[in-house]
């Protein structure tokens, strides 16, 4: 076992244990922490795969923007923080059960269709260049640059949505 | 090296955590925290794929780019809604929010 193969292993290990934390722990605030872990094993994942820019976006993004709201959220909400009620619904065993079995579909499909012994490493290096390439990419009309208005559109409406949402009558 | 499918598996079980969550959570806001699990497991794929099978293109990437930025509106607008239900029905249990139901 290669020293990369154990980084990998370590930082799969805190992302899901984590995760096992923020689907199963009765303590809201600790699940957003939890949240927050996982999403740092995910940023570190994309560090081993040599996408440093992604790995900096969903440092920036997840946990800088979207933890902290989820935090909020939280702390906004009386009775969240309650932890003498159960976490779960009244159907915990059957989504266990569909969710194992989802996980078992997933696995077979991964293993049958990419093979270990036939993808064992990446088929080449990463192009110096990539982030400039990637944001030639996104603004070239024969690419992404559609896409990337409307994701900017969808970000301003989300933006004015929320505010519309929240924001109580007669203020 | 660490092969394909290792990320593949990974991703896999990241996305069932939270699709579980998704499925048994009682409180909105932790089955939006499991959304976001799942997104970040899609993502995994997208990265792993783009790097093993076509690193000189950066296709993988700029998906991975607008997923997150689709999950930040969606954060956004979905914690919005649980903040504006708790405030007219003062609870934010997903069961008890059955009002469409009758």
């Amino acid at each position: 076992m290669t020293i990369q193969q154990v980084v990998f292993i370590l930082i799969s290990l805190i992302t899901i244990i984590s995760a096992i934390v923020v689907v199963t722990d009765r303590n809201l605030f600790r699940a957003a922490v939890g949240l927050m872990a996982s999403f740092l094993g995910v940023a570190g994942l994309y560090i081993i795969l040599e996408a440093g820019f992604l790995a900096v976006a969903q440092l920036l993004v997840y946990i800088g923007a979207i933890s902290i709201l989820v935090i909020f959220a939280i702390m906004m909400t009386r009775r969240l923080m309650q932890t003498i009620e159960s976490p779960f619904n009244s159907q915990p065993v059957w989504g266990l059960i569909g969710a194992v079995l989802a996980f078992l579909l997933l696995a077979l499909v991964a293993i049958r269709t990419w093979p270990t012994a036939q993808y064992p490493a990446p088929s080449g290096p990463v192009v110096e260049s990539s982030v400039q390439q990637l944001g030639a990419l996104m603004v070239s009309p024969d690419a992404y640059v559609v896409p990337f208005e409307v994701a900017s559109v969808l970000l301003l409406a989300a933006l004015i949505g929320a505010v519309a949402i929240s924001r109580t009558e007669g203020s | 090296m660490v092969p394909l499918s290792w990320y593949l598996i990974v991703a896999a079980l990241l996305f069932c955590i939270g699709l579980y969550g998704v499925m048994a959570r009682r409180n909105a806001v932790a089955i939006l925290m499991s959304v976001e699990l799942m997104l970040n497991a899609v993502n995994i794929n997208l990265v792993a794929f783009w790097r093993y099978l076509q690193p000189d293109l950066q296709v993988g990437v700029s998906w991975a780019i607008f997923v997150i930025a689709v999950a930040a509106a969606e954060a956004a607008v979905g914690l919005a809604l649980i903040i504006a239900v708790y405030r007219s029905r003062d609870s934010v249990v997903a069961e008890e929010l059955d009002t469409l139901k009758y």
